[in-house]
């Protein structure tokens, strides 16, 4: 017997092909907002410390994740730090700003106690170790984006 | 036989077009943080933590990601959900169901939207399902538009009667210190003078985009009465779930759809003993985005017979000091931060129940009350509120 769901002989099925447009934007709030200014005006970066937990968030955060405490102490911290892991990717996607092999790690900088997600460069993927110590390259041209840091090159 | 529920702490934002000040997660730690001063409790205390927003809308996938510590949910369970329109409601649902299991004691219900990010209508077409939606597609408006259209050709309203619903509502809303719209309006001829967005849909007859987050602290009966001094009872919840109609979304002319609110109503009043929802409780906090669909909602929560809707508006039936208030906040023509938008009926009913919304309480002792929400898929969710079991 025949039901509606079954396929005829030789009929075509239909398949829609599309993209998705939302454009959006996004507040970086007050906090998020004075991270990126200090980065773009005066190559600093900050974070926030809260002093129940002892523990200094970078980038800087309102909200204390341990306690759910309001921070209100801004700490400037090292624009160097040491490698904790990294990955070197290959694969080119449209979404991507960087070329390929896009090289990136997470650094802990000197001061900070969190992880920074951030590109590495002026190195070869080969010569790359974790414990490695880097140090922030900034743009000429700063425009109060995380991508005002270049990437973190080896520290001689 | 479930675990008893009550609502102990009550907090949100205030609710406004531009919130450039905080990031989306610093504005939901806001409400959390009120709901927790009000409940007198450490985020500490919370067992499980529930919420959501209208996913996209503000071009975010999984928001839930970046705000684990600002919605106190950290080293917490914590769920994220999304279900369109009824966000917020379904939040408290779950919220609801975990208490009453005696899973937790103490749980945290937040809803939220930051609709200064990301373009609203543009999610709603742009990711709408491409066989049948896309295209066609035009975001709430159009929608609200089509269900406007049917009632003002089958009902017997007028224009004015749409008109008298935004002049009840900014008047409320010109007393709630958290709502967004306050725009003072004096008459019905201010009202028909705004612009049709789409016929027969004014710019006055549909609700703002709002930025706002609210949240709730749930309790179960033994620790409730402990917490706070006027705990308010979640007596019962309905939910009801369906899907677009293809007639039109919120409305079906070809009469042969089953609405989701004549379900829910006809289950939660039943259960309830509930024969004339108008004196056995006694105010409503109901998710109306626009003007006319108050009306419409009206007849389908079965508050007035078919085709009567505008009837209760133009009898001053519903107003604040009226026989039955509906929406004394103000409702959502007023304030509209999606995500967060049921969750507030919630919270808006308990106050009431409370006696504590402040400017825009109700005169007479409310000791039952109903919200309801209303999402893109014709689903329903249903409250019952009591100041005592
Ligand atoms: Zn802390």
């Amino acid at each position: 017997m025949q039901t509606v769901t079954e396929k005829l002989e030789g009929m075509d099925v239909w398949i829609y092909h599309g993209q998705i447009y939302i454009p959006n934007t996004y507040s970086a709030g007050a906090v998020g907002s004075r991270f990126l200014i200090e980065l773009r005006d005066k190559k600093r970066i900050m974070g926030t410390r809260c002093p129940a937990c002892n523990r200094v968030y970078v980038p800087a955060r309102s909200i204390c994740k341990d306690c759910f405490g309001q921070l209100d102490e801004w700490v400037e911290v090292s624009d160097r730090g040491t490698v904790l892991t990294y990955a070197v990717d290959h694969e080119s996607k449209p979404i991507q700003p960087m070329a390929t092999p896009i090289v990136y790690g997470i650094i802990q900088l000197d001061g900070a106690d969190t992880g920074f997600v951030h590109m590495l460069g002026e190195v070869d993927p080969e010569q790359l170790r974790v414990g490695m110590k880097v140090q922030a390259v900034f743009k000429e041209e700063r425009v109060g984006n995380i991508l005002d840091i270049k990437y973190f090159k080896p520290l001689a | 036989m479930p675990n008893r529920v009550a609502i102990v702490g009550i907090g949100q934002t205030y609710h406004t077009g531009s919130r450039d000040d905080v990031s989306q997660p610093e504005m939901v730690a806001e409400a959390v943080r009120a709901a927790l001063a009000d409940a007198q409790l450490s985020i500490k205390d919370i067992e499980g933590v529930f919420f959501g927003n209208m996913e996209t809308f503000e071009g975010i996938y999984l928001p839930d990601h970046g705000m684990a510590a600002e919605v106190g949910a950290f080293g917490k369970p914590g769920f994220k959900v999304n279900t369109g329109g009824t966000t917020g409601a379904s939040v408290v649902t779950e919220g609801f169901y975990m208490v009453s299991s005696g899973l937790y004691d103490l749980a945290l219900v937040i809803g939220f939207e930051k609709q200064d990010c990301g373009d609203t209508t543009a999610a709603i077409s742009a990711a709408a399902v491409p066989t049948w939606a896309k295209g066609a597609a035009t975001g709430a408006i159009g929608e609200f538009a089509k269900q406007a259209l049917s009632y003002l050709e089958t009902s017997g309203a007028k224009e004015e009667h749409a008109a008298m619903v935004r002049l009840k509502a900014d008047r409320n809303a010109c007393r709630n210190p958290h709502a967004h719209l306050k725009l003072g309006l004096k008459s019905v001829d201010e009202v028909l003078k705004s612009p049709y967005l789409v016929w027969p849909l004014r710019l006055m007859d549909f609700c703002p985009q709002s930025c706002g987050a609210c949240a709730l602290v749930l309790a179960s009966e033994k620790r409730a009465e402990k917490i706070h001094k006027k705990p308010v009872w979640i007596a019962d919840v309905e939910v009801v779930h369906q899907e677009p109609f293809r007639a039109g979304v919120f409305g079906d002319p070809t009469g042969k759809e089953t609405y989701t609110q004549h379900v829910a109503c006809e289950r939660l009043y039943k259960r309830n003993g509930i024969t004339n929802p108008r004196k056995d409780i006694d105010m409503a906090e109901i998710y109306e985005p626009s003007n006319w669909e108050e009306m419409n909602l009206y007849e389908h929560l079965h508050f007035c017979d078919k085709n009567e809707g505008w009837k209760l508006i133009e009898k001053g039936i519903t107003e604040i000091e009226g026989e039955f208030p509906v929406n004394p906040s103000g409702g959502v023509i007023a304030t509209n931060p999606i995500g967060a938008t049921p969750i507030i009926r919630v919270a808006e009913a308990a106050l009431q129940i409370r006696g504590d919304a402040g400017e825009h309480q109700i005169a007479r002792d409310i000791k039952t009350a109903m919200a309801t929400a209303l999402g893109g898929p014709n689903w329903t969710v249903l409250f019952l509120l009591k100041r005592s079991l």
